[in-house]
């Protein structure tokens, strides 16, 4: 009894907002219109126009990973050799973007990025051809990596932070040169850091679609997209609870590959 | 005469306007086990590390087996450090920890392999190649930072307070198997501690540092019986540390009493510090020596009893093996050999060392 109470509150709220709807979700996909058992709300993946855009999905998804990963560790990396009150300045100003709402922060992308915007204002300011990338694949990337940036950088950022200067040195003194001592010993140990970035910007990138709607101009079609409009203007219930079933299997499978690599360097998730 | 293998020459460096190390000099022979010895802040790890390669001093040289190396980086130096915290590397298995400086240096995997039993045996280890640095004990951990420092075959071995982080008990285990260690080596030990104790046990000779100086160079034997000054006299074990006037040679005025000792040339009515260690003072009836005094107090330490003394204005610290109670009535006396006088410090500097006490 005694403390346990507490709890109440939090299991209340899972079971309506997460367990239900996970039943509603299994539910609405295997089954029809007509309410029969059926995989084809599954199966549906397969249809060229899912596939198509599960794989522009993929495509995005690994890309703003990739980009991210190479932007953000050579910064957090700096930022955690030199010690001083200004990289503390540095990490907030790259993370104070989270605080603004997401929605806000496409919105001002798209102010940039339009073909009348602020980037190409200086573009043909400074008497430069100006650049057509809104509603293209590009846009959408620019628009997804300056988004999930921060969740790349912060975690690689705390773990090589924590690294011991003293191994560093030990890898020194044992005779390797810098660049060795960066390979064999601060790349492996910032690992868990990175994976817990893959983690944290791969996943919620697979399922993303308002980057895609406001940025992309609806020509690119994402999973993300055709599970909105499935639910909001076919309302097919059922065929979009079903290709949100793949996408979970999917997410789940992925993520579970990424804790094996990461569990058997022995180290503790970030997350 | 064994040469010099290492030698700092004149060197000063500082931290953002703080004077560190002051025109520091310092010869370490060939085979030789030296302590550097000194409170926190001291500057006895910056001496180290800039041996080590880790920091560069703002002014004089580091020589090393003859060659002038102030600007050589740490790993090309032919010298090994074990740091405090081991700094092991948790990622990678015992074997690897101790193989990580031969791979550099591209070695075969059978030399490899014989290093890391012969080194594992070294250190009393065998058969822990496959364990993780983390499944280790804070002196097991330690003995596989010695083993994967001596596989280098570094002709110095740099240790910077290695012990630091265990107990006593441990510490002290380890204290003879660094010692053996350095017998069966046969290479060069820098050594660090804060601990005096440690200090006088191991090394061939101590350097005791304060505020960037050496204060003291010498065997432990010398340190601890004929400390130069009233620093060196208090870090190394306790003393009682009392004013004094040189009344002549071979007699000295402590407290308004004359005492019988053995040093001259301090000429006639000089004020000097007199350094008496609390086992060379000798209680007795009241009477029968040379001052009275009352015991204020009285531990039982195991070995001795330790006792404090109020006699002639001056609370003087007693070691004895006959227990005297609290409030009994004692008297004082020491023998002329066991009474050191020290000059009175005189430059600014020595002074600081003083208050900084």
């Amino acid at each position: 009894m005694s403390r346990k109470i507490f709890i109440t509150p939090y299991i209340v709220w899972a079971a309506g907002f997460i367990i239900l709807p996970l039943f509603m979700i299994l539910g609405y996909g295997l089954t029809g219109a007509d309410g029969k058992i059926t995989l084809e709300n599954l199966l549906a993946i397969l249809d060229a126009v899912h596939y198509k855009s599960f794989g522009n999905s993929l495509w995005l998804a690994f890309g703003t990973t990739t980009l991210c990963l190479l932007l953000a560790y050579p910064l957090a990396y700096i930022l955690s050799q030199r010690k001083k009150r200004g990289s503390k300045l540095v990490i907030l100003l790259f993370v104070l973007p989270m605080w603004i709402n997401f929605l806000l922060r496409v919105l001002a992308m798209q102010m940039i990025l339009s073909n009348t915007g602020i980037l190409n204002g200086i573009l043909s300011f400074l008497g430069l051809p100006t650049l057509k990338i809104m509603y293209t694949k590009a846009a959408i990337l620019i628009g997804m990596v300056y988004d999930y940036l921060p969740f790349m950088i912060l975690p690689i950022y705390n773990v090589l932070n924590k690294i011991d200067v003293a191994l560093i040195e030990a890898a020194r003194d044992l005779g390797a040169t810098p660049a060795v001592t960066f390979r064999k010993v601060i790349l492996p140990l910032s690992m868990p850091g990175v994976i817990s970035g893959v983690t944290m910007v791969f996943i919620p990138s697979i399922s993303e679609f308002v980057v895609a709607d406001i940025l992309g101009g609806s020509k690119i079609l994402l999973l993300g997209n055709v599970i909105e409009q499935e639910f909001n203007l076919a309302n097919n219930w059922n065929l979009g609870s079903g290709l949100s079933l793949v996408l979970m299997v999917f997410i789940l499978i992925s993520m579970a590959i990424m804790n094996r690599s990461n569990s058997e360097k022995g180290d503790t998730m970030i997350w | 005469m064994k040469r010099n293998l290492v030698e700092l020459r004149n060197i000063s460096k500082s931290f953002e306007n703080t004077l560190v190390l002051d025109d520091l000099c310092l010869e370490v022979k060939e085979n030789e086990f030296i302590t550097l010895l000194g409170p926190s802040g001291c500057g006895k790890t910056t001496t180290l590390r800039i041996i080590g390669g880790f920091e560069k001093p703002d002014k004089g040289q580091v020589i090393f087996d003859g060659e002038d190396i102030t600007n050589v980086p740490a790993n090309r130096r032919n010298l090994n450090t074990v740091f405090q915290k081991y700094a092991l590397f948790q990622h990678m298995s015992i074997e690897e920890n101790i193989a990580f400086g031969l791979k550099i240096k591209k070695k075969s995997e059978g030399y490899i392999r014989d290093k890391i039993k012969y080194a594992l045996k070294l250190v009393n280890l065998d058969g822990y190649e496959k364990r993780k640095p983390a499944s280790l004990s804070g002196g097991q951990q330690q003995r596989i930072a010695i083993a994967r420092a001596i596989v280098n075959e570094p002709k110095v071995l740099l240790l910077d307070e290695p012990l630091g982080a265990l107990d006593l008990k441990l510490r002290q285990d380890m204290q003879y198997e660094l010692m053996r260690l350095k017998e069966e080596l046969g290479i060069t030990f820098i050594y660090i501690t804060h601990d005096q104790e440690e200090a006088l046990t191991m090394s061939d000779k101590v350097v005791v540092m304060n505020q960037g100086y050496i204060q003291q160079m010498g065997t432990p034997e010398d340190i601890y019986n004929e400390p130069e000054n009233a620093f060196v006299a208090d870090f190394i074990g306790d003393s009682n540390i009392i004013d004094g006037i040189m009344l002549e040679d071979k007699l000295v005025s402590i407290l308004g009493h004359r005492f019988e000792c053995v040093d001259v040339g301090f000429g006639t009515n000089r004020p000097v510090d007199v350094v008496i260690r609390p086992e060379d003072v000798i209680l007795g009836k009241e009477g029968e020596g040379i001052i009275d005094g009352i015991v204020t107090s009285l531990i039982f330490k195991g070995v001795h009893y330790e006792m404090d003394v109020q006699a002639a204005g001056y609370e003087w610290l007693v070691h004895s093996t006959t227990c005297y109670p609290v409030g009994t009535k004692v008297s004082l006396s020491v023998i002329p050999f066991n009474i050191q006088i020290m000059n009175k410090p005189e430059s600014d500097d020595e002074k600081a060392v003083m208050l900084d006490e």
